[in-house]
């Protein structure tokens, strides 16, 4: 009997983890790439339009939208079926898109048109256009929705809209080729990485103002190889992960004092970041070397790394 | 030979070479910084060298100092298992030997005795090196450093009785000039502590055969496993057949009847 207890005990201070699907675009394959978060395990490969990139879940985690860049629509996916139910009027060669937190609207870069198009997730129909920039890429939304930021890599720029009448209210110039834009938890900050210029901006959200920033450097890593790209924070308010493209590395950057804590090994052209829901792991794409890597935040450590196919691109995670 | 006295002549065995390792503060502390050199120096050069491609047991892109870690552990047990054979050449010479010998306890196991008592002191300095190597962020998963310590009894072993089966070969102290470049250079460079064999065949077919089939490869690998809790039953098998040989021709080499004492006429008479 104490035997018994003994091992209920055991079971019951054993830490459950909760087991999560990825979603991952695999842009040469033209494919979805489904994988268990938990072992890391290939569950299936579905086909999809032209070169998939951006990815993302509804708000009831019922869809899956992909943007089809080379067919210039998003993809609307059954969650249970994975089939193509539907699509969406993104405009030319969608690529970054984000879901704004009220579940209706969603806010999508068009690279060759400068523009940002607004869609109209329940009625299916385009609801603005917002001129912006030279090639619009990063787009980023605010936890209260209040405000929807999109980066544009030529001008340098990074475009402040209000959802509320769908227009651009500031600009801030940010060092060059923004690539992409994540706001802290708090809706107090807007971090904004720069590829060419390998560097990470804070942004104040109140002022709009650059109040810190921070140049990644890695031994024995030529600098011309840092580009930073994904950016993710961490909902505790504290961690910023940055994925730094063909250096191979995710950064791990307190975000109070802007200095990176830990630079992590992954796969080969680092893209794109995703947690799990449990925030035990963060995942990671790796296009040139055709892998996830798959980090435990709590340890900051690289655990594995999984072929999942060509080019994975962008990530969801349920 | 009573289980009584064995147990009492190998304890006194051990005990003397871990009395001489520790008083030896000098031996200690060089036989540790050998290896930190190497990892802090020599694979800093080297960081992303191998952040290329996935290669068992690792499940994810490592870097250089992570690779080259488990050869530095081989390392650390390569050379204690020369300087083991290195005492029992001063030992030979100066007549300690000859006390042991003439016991009336078998010499196999009076062999295998000192070479336990070498192996201990291997694995005390491999830990030490793991535990700073954890600091530099070296770190395998707790479980490994458990699973790591029978691979290090067996390739301890394996290399400690290489080095007695050179020793029985040694003529003079002198002559251990010739072992370093001989043995444990060619050995340590042409084997998978530095580079694994996918690199190795990359440079040159012939290294990727000698390296294939150094001993010494396979007691590195058998560590690699080992310390991410994973088990080499190719490696395995082939440092224990290792330790059989060298153990076998070790234990010939030391009989005054038969052996290399003959010849050189230093056995005990």
């Amino acid at each position: 009997m104490n035997k018994l207890y003994l091992a209920l005990f055991l079971v019951a201070c054993t830490p459950i983890s909760v087991a999560d699907t990825l979603y991952i675009t695999l842009e040469k394959d033209n494919a979805l790439a489904v994988v268990d978060g938990e072992t890391g395990k290939l569950l299936k490969t579905v086909p999809l339009g032209q070169r998939p990139r951006g990815i993302a879940l509804s708000k009831d985690q019922s869809l899956l939208y992909v943007a089809a860049s080379d067919d210039d629509t998003i993809q609307i996916l059954d969650i249970n079926t994975l089939k193509v139910i539907g699509e969406l009027p993104s405009g030319e060669d969608p690529e970054l898109f984000k879901i704004h937190p009220n579940g209706r609207l969603l806010y999508v870069s068009n690279e060759d048109d400068n523009i940002v198009t607004v869609i109209d997730l329940e009625k299916k129909t385009a609801l603005a256009e917002i001129a912006v920039g030279v090639e619009p890429e990063g787009i980023a939304i605010t936890r209260d929705g209040k405000w929807v930021v999109n980066t544009s890599e030529t001008t340098n720029m990074v475009h402040w809209i209000d959802p509320a009448d769908q227009r651009i209210k500031e600009n801030t110039l940010v060092d060059p080729r923004p690539r992409a834009a994540e706001f802290s938890v708090n809706n107090e900050w807007l971090f904004v990485t720069s590829e060419i210029a390998g560097s990470l901006s804070r942004l104040d959200v109140a002022t709009k103002q650059i109040t810190g920033k921070l140049h990644f450097k890695i031994p024995g890593v030529d600098k011309e190889l840092i580009q930073p790209v994904g950016v993710l924070a961490h909902p505790n308010n504290k961690l910023l992960f940055v994925a730094l493209g063909p250096a191979n590395r995710v950064a791990v950057v307190d975000i109070q004092l802007m200095k990176v804590t830990k630079y992590l090994l992954v796969g080969q052209r680092v893209w794109n970041l995703a947690f799990s829901p449990d925030l035990k792991r963060l995942y990671t794409t790796n296009g040139v070397s055709n892998d996830i890597s798959i980090i435990d935040v709590d340890d900051l450590k690289v655990t594995k790394s999984i072929r999942v196919g060509h080019y994975p691109w962008g990530i969801a995670v349920k | 030979m009573r289980l009584g006295h064995g147990v009492i002549a190998l304890k006194g065995i051990i005990k003397r070479e871990l009395w001489r390792f520790l008083r030896q503060r000098e031996r200690f502390i060089a036989a540790l910084v050998r290896p930190l050199v190497w990892l802090f120096v020599f694979a800093a050069g080297f960081r992303s060298t191998l952040g290329i491609a996935i290669i068992p047991p690792y499940e994810t892109y490592i870097l250089y100092e992570v690779y080259i870690a488990a050869g530095l552990i081989g390392m650390i047990q390569l050379f204690n298992g020369m300087q083991s054979s290195l005492s029992m050449v001063y030992d030979r010479e100066m007549g300690s030997m000859k006390t042991l010998l003439i016991s009336p306890l078998p010499r196999w196991f009076l062999l295998m005795g000192k070479l336990l008592a070498g192996t201990s002191v291997s694995i005390l300095q491999a830990y030490v090196f793991l535990l700073i190597a954890w600091f530099y962020d070296i770190q395998a998963p707790l479980l490994g450093y458990v699973t790591l310590f029978p691979a290090l009894v067996l390739a301890g072993l394996m290399l400690g009785a290489l080095g007695m089966l050179l020793s029985s070969f040694i003529k003079q102290l002198e002559n251990f000039a010739g072992v370093m470049n001989f043995v444990i250079f060619p050995m340590f460079f042409m084997s998978t502590a530095l580079y694994p064999l996918w690199k190795i065949k990359e440079s040159s077919e012939l290294l990727h055969t000698l390296a294939s089939y150094n001993p010494f490869s396979q007691a590195v690998e058998l560590i690699r496993f080992a310390l991410y809790g994973q088990f080499n039953s190719y490696a395995f098998v082939y440092t224990l057949a290792a330790f059989i040989v060298f153990m076998a021709v070790a234990v010939w080499g030391y009989n005054p009847s038969k052996g290399m004492m003959v010849k050189k006429g230093g056995g005990p008479r």
